[in-house]
């Protein structure tokens, strides 16, 4: 019987309803201590003189560390090179664990104080005095990059960490020969993760085994794992990295942090258990965050509204770090005109260094900025043209007797870009269908009889998952019957591990209660974690290759034993029993495993390698694109700018869905974070680049007040490229949130001749767009 | 500051006999000093709810109440809504609606909708919502926990209505 495509309610549900979870703070560590940062309260600054004197005497420290005093306990290095390699890259810009000479962002940890309480250590770090002196910062991601400017780093030669790009077919041919030409300018701001648990790490060392154990909370335990071995210059064996439940990732919690290493290397030299929780207020100032981007782009059609081409710049801030290399600017470029005809496209790539905190993923990745680009675009040349909205889409979109559909750009593996699967043109006609697209005017109009002014938006988007190469997962039946799994997938509060039990599950007797899984294993040599929509996807691959592998095992060992043949037994809950038989014969799996250990002297029943086990690393080099249409429909108050979003309907395929009720509540969190980016997530830095929202009062998350209603459409066409037809869906939901809402908004006030090219689009930059187009009329 | 003061606190029924800086925070004394790790710290500005219980059967949010302040009261927190192995309806109503993912923010929900559905079970869908926008939730999109909120304030009042 199979699970997969079933609602099976969640494992992971029932402990942390009870509030048993057992998150990174719940953790108790007998004589643990406790650490706090001393963080940059600069952006940019040469570090002089430090004064621990006063800092010492308070109640409760333990030690204080400096740059140098940390660089004492890291034999493997005091840096963290954790960015992904590229030829692209000018120069190295990999983090100290705590910078001695310069500070480049604030918020950057530059000491750490442990006392016996959080509080002390707190207090403790308030008063250690470092003299700095500031030095000069480019305010905007603009400033940056322009000639002359202040360089992020005294030591480097000016802000361009990279510069490449997307380049194929005759663009500027194109553009010569069109019909139309729109163009725009297009900025989207920063914004944070804000997973409602922050970042943390505990470590207890065993100065007896010479072990040291590490509990973070990380969507990537293994490369946490690698780089303290590193550092610390730890034998891989003396290292365990465990990942307690985690309160949400959403990307930040998949490099490895400073603050990690620092912890880690503090507890091993104190030989006593440390701890450290970032508040709130750290997690504003110094978890990784993403967005901003600055992109001119064009866009060439002809007279039918066919693209003949795409070009246009982007520079991407990248933060004051490498913190996972050129990923993000790259997903954007690539994104761009993925999943419509462009015969024709040049982007030129620009990577800012900036004195901000780095920026790595967050869920999305640059497909939401690229999202917003492609389909702002196609607004404006459905104007030109004089088509519908709808209609440019459909006659660009790359139709599905293409598919599998190889693309003229490269994955960063080199590996040419091929769509996999997938029905774009119906993903579309779907999404109109559920929002009643054609009825709209009727609504618009009876809305304007009450003075209130409706729009209606759409757009398309394509979602690059299941980042290989692979995830290593390993399926055992126990000496007492009990299903083991244990995998390099990380759960991150997303649900994995049912997923994976129902994966398991479906082959080995489909009794969730029998399955007991360790996630995020580090004592397994090989693996990866969450990011990327990818455990779904690889981890899937492998837990269906090995659960398959186990119970064409169990079937042999039971048909060696029962004197049947395989194919006439079958696996049920915790036994294996006759097909179609109530004879009543069966073997229990524990009796099976226990014979395929074997006996001293005896052969193996029925198998050649003892054991009922498997583990698989089903390597997957390509991505399993899902794709997704959304249609929002907004309400807008022209006096004040506010927008209010009414209905959101998506239409979505994520291939074979392996648990529909959790694609939808990764579909529901995904469209609630867009609509955060669509309209109110702004990380807002004064002058010297100094954050000026540090809380959730003044950094706005969207609440159950502005969550409209949402419906989902699902369509399941199977990726070719694994076993069970999968696609990831963790980041659909956020990717076309904030270009529909602009579609929706642009359209409500098309009358104005509003255009619209930020987001978020706060009540003041809608304001200011509806000035700026009265004043031009 | 750091002199610490005896106090009892009753969570969920349970006297408990603590040390405590005046400083302290209810919601890390009930973490630290009583072992009650189910309320959870999303902001420690107050802002966020994760860590909201009910103290006298009114929601608060734990982090800005001083465990001193909090002796003598009537505290829940979320170790205290099911009924042994019995899950509460609203826990129920969380795992059948998937209004939890991560599950760190649902603590503070489940205390903030146990505590309206006693203070005020009558309310309209619209001041609902309003409630619940007091917490943040970083992975549902909220739809769902609204939807199990309406269930648990329909079967307060379908169960607690005396009969007619």
């Amino acid at each position: 019987m199979t699970l997969v495509g079933t609602s099976l309610p969640r494992i992971e549900d029932r402990k942390l309803i009870t509030g048993h979870g057992r998150y990174l703070d719940d953790i108790k560590a007998p004589g643990g201590l406790h650490a706090a940062f001393l963080r940059s309260p600069y952006a940019h600054a040469s570090i002089r003189e430090t004064d621990l004197s006063a800092a010492l005497a308070m109640p409760g420290v333990v030690a204080i560390y400096t740059a140098a005093d940390l660089a004492a306990l890291l034999p493997g290095g005091d840096r963290l090179a954790t960015g992904l390699p590229s030829s692209a890259i000018a120069f190295p810009l990999d983090r100290p664990i705590l910078p001695a000479r310069e500070t480049v962002f604030v918020g950057e940890p530059l000491a750490l104080v442990v006392a016996t309480t959080r509080a002390e250590a707190e207090d403790a770090a308030e008063a250690i005095e470092m003299d700095m002196d500031p030095l000069p910062v480019a305010a905007t991601l603009a400033d940056a990059v322009a000639e002359g400017a202040p360089p992020a780093h005294l030591d480097a030669p000016h802000n361009k960490l990279a510069q490449f790009g997307f380049d194929y077919g005759n663009v500027d041919a194109a553009f010569a020969d069109a019909a139309h030409i729109v163009q725009g300018t297009y900025e989207i701001d920063r914004g944070g993760a804000h997973s409602l648990e922050g970042r943390g790490v505990l470590a207890a060392p065993d100065p007896i085994g010479g072990r040291l154990a590490i509990w973070s909370s990380t969507q990537t335990p293994h490369a946490l794992k690698r780089h303290l071995c590193r550092l610390l210059d730890m034998a891989e064996d003396t290292v365990t990295v465990t990942a307690p439940d985690l309160g949400g990732g959403f990307g930040p919690k998949l490099v490895t942090y400073p603050e990690e290493i620092a912890i880690a290397a503090t507890a091993r030299a104190l030989g006593r258990p440390v701890r450290w929780v970032e508040d709130r207020r750290e997690h504003f100032l110094s978890a990784c965050q993403e967005r901003e981007q600055l992109w001119q782009a064009e866009m060439a059609v002809d007279a039918e509204g066919h693209i003949l081409g795409v070009r246009g710049t982007l520079i991407h801030d990248h933060g004051a770090w490498t913190a996972r290399g050129l990923n993000v600017p790259y997903a954007s470029g690539m994104m761009l005109p993925l999943m419509y005809d462009v015969p024709a496209y040049r982007l030129d790539i620009c990577v800012a260094v900036t004195n901000r905190v780095p920026v790595t993923p967050v869920r999305g990745a640059g497909q939401p900025q690229a999202t917003y680009v492609m389909e702002r675009l196609l607004d404006a040349a459905a104007r030109a043209t004089g088509l519908t909205r709808e209609e440019i889409r459909r006659r660009n979109l790359v139709t599905p007797d293409r598919m599998p559909c190889p693309r003229p750009l490269l994955l960063r593996s080199g590996l040419p870009v091929v769509l996999d699967s997938g029905d774009y043109p119906a993903t579309q006609a779907a999404a109109l269908e559920a929002s009643d697209w054609a009825g709209f005017e009727a609504r618009r109009e009876a809305a304007r009889k009450d003075g209130r002014r409706l729009g209606i938006g759409l757009a398309n988007y394509v979602e690059g998952t299941g980042r290989g190469p692979y995830e290593t997962v390993t399926v055992r039946v126990a000496r007492d019957g009990r299903i083991k799994v244990n995998t390099g997938a990380a759960a991150m509060g997303q649900g994995v591990g049912t997923v994976l039990v129902q994966i398991v599950g479906s082959h080995l007797g489909a009794d969730p209660s029998r399955i007991d899984l360790t996630l995020g294993d580090t004592a397994e040599p090989y693996g990866f974690g969450g990011f990327n929509s990818r455990q779904t996807v690889v981890a899937g691959a492998s837990a269906e290759a090995a659960a398959k592998t186990v119970r064409a095992k169990v079937l042999k060992v039971a048909a060696h034993i029962m004197d049947l043949p395989t194919d006439g037994l079958e696996i049920d809950g915790d036994r294996v029993v006759i097909k179609g038989s109530n004879s009543g014969r069966s073997l229990t799996l524990a009796e099976i495993a226990g014979a395929a250990e074997g006996l001293p002297g005896y052969r193996l029943p029925g198998i050649d390698v003892p054991g009922l086990m498997a583990t698989e690393r089903v390597v997957i080099d390509g991505m399993a694109f899902a794709n997704g249409c959304l249609v929002a429909e907004v309400e807008v108050d022209v006096e004040t700018g506010l927008v209010r979003v009414e209905r959101l309907e998506l239409a979505h395929d994520c291939g074979r869905m392996v648990n529909p009720v959790m694609v939808d509540g990764q579909i529901m969190g995904g469209l609630a974070h867009g609509l955060g980016n669509a309209l109110y997530e702004k990380m807002v830095f004064d002058e010297e680049n100094q954050p000026l929202t540090g809380s959730f009062a003044d950094y706005l998350m969207v609440t159950a007040a502005e969550m409209p209603p949402v419906g989902i459409v699902h369509s399941e066409t199977p990726s070719p490229i694994n076993a069970l037809g999968l696609k990831g869906v963790g980041e659909s939901g956020v990717i076309p949130t904030a270009a529909a809402i602009a579609s929706a908004v642009e359209d409500a006030l098309k009358d104005l001749g509003v255009t619209i090219d930020t987001a978020p689009l706060t009540p003041a930059a809608l304001r200011a767009a509806i000035v700026a187009a009265e004043a031009s009329t | 500051m750091t002199d610490k003061t005896k106090i009892t606190l009753t969570v969920n029924g349970t006297g408990h006999a603590i040390d405590v800086a005046p400083r302290k925070t209810l919601a890390d004394a009930l973490r630290e000093d009583c072992g009650l790790t189910g309320t959870h710290l999303g902001c420690e500005h107050g802002v966020c709810g994760a860590c909201t219980i009910t103290v006298d059967g009114a929601p608060v949010r734990s982090c800005l109440m001083f465990a001193v302040q909090a002796e003598g009261a009537d505290i829940r927190t979320v170790e205290g809504l099911a009924n042994g192995p019995d899950l509460s309806p609203l826990q129920q109503f969380f795992i059948e609606e998937h209004a939890l993912q991560c599950g760190f923010c649902t603590p503070g929900f489940l205390m903030l909708i146990d505590g309206t559905l006693k203070q005020s079970p009558d309310i309209t869908d619209d001041e609902l919502t309003e409630i619940l926008s007091s917490n943040l939730c970083r992975c549902t999109g909220y739809r769902n926990i609204i939807r199990a909120a309406r269930r648990a304030l329909d079967h307060a009042r379908t169960t607690t209505e005396p009969a007619a």
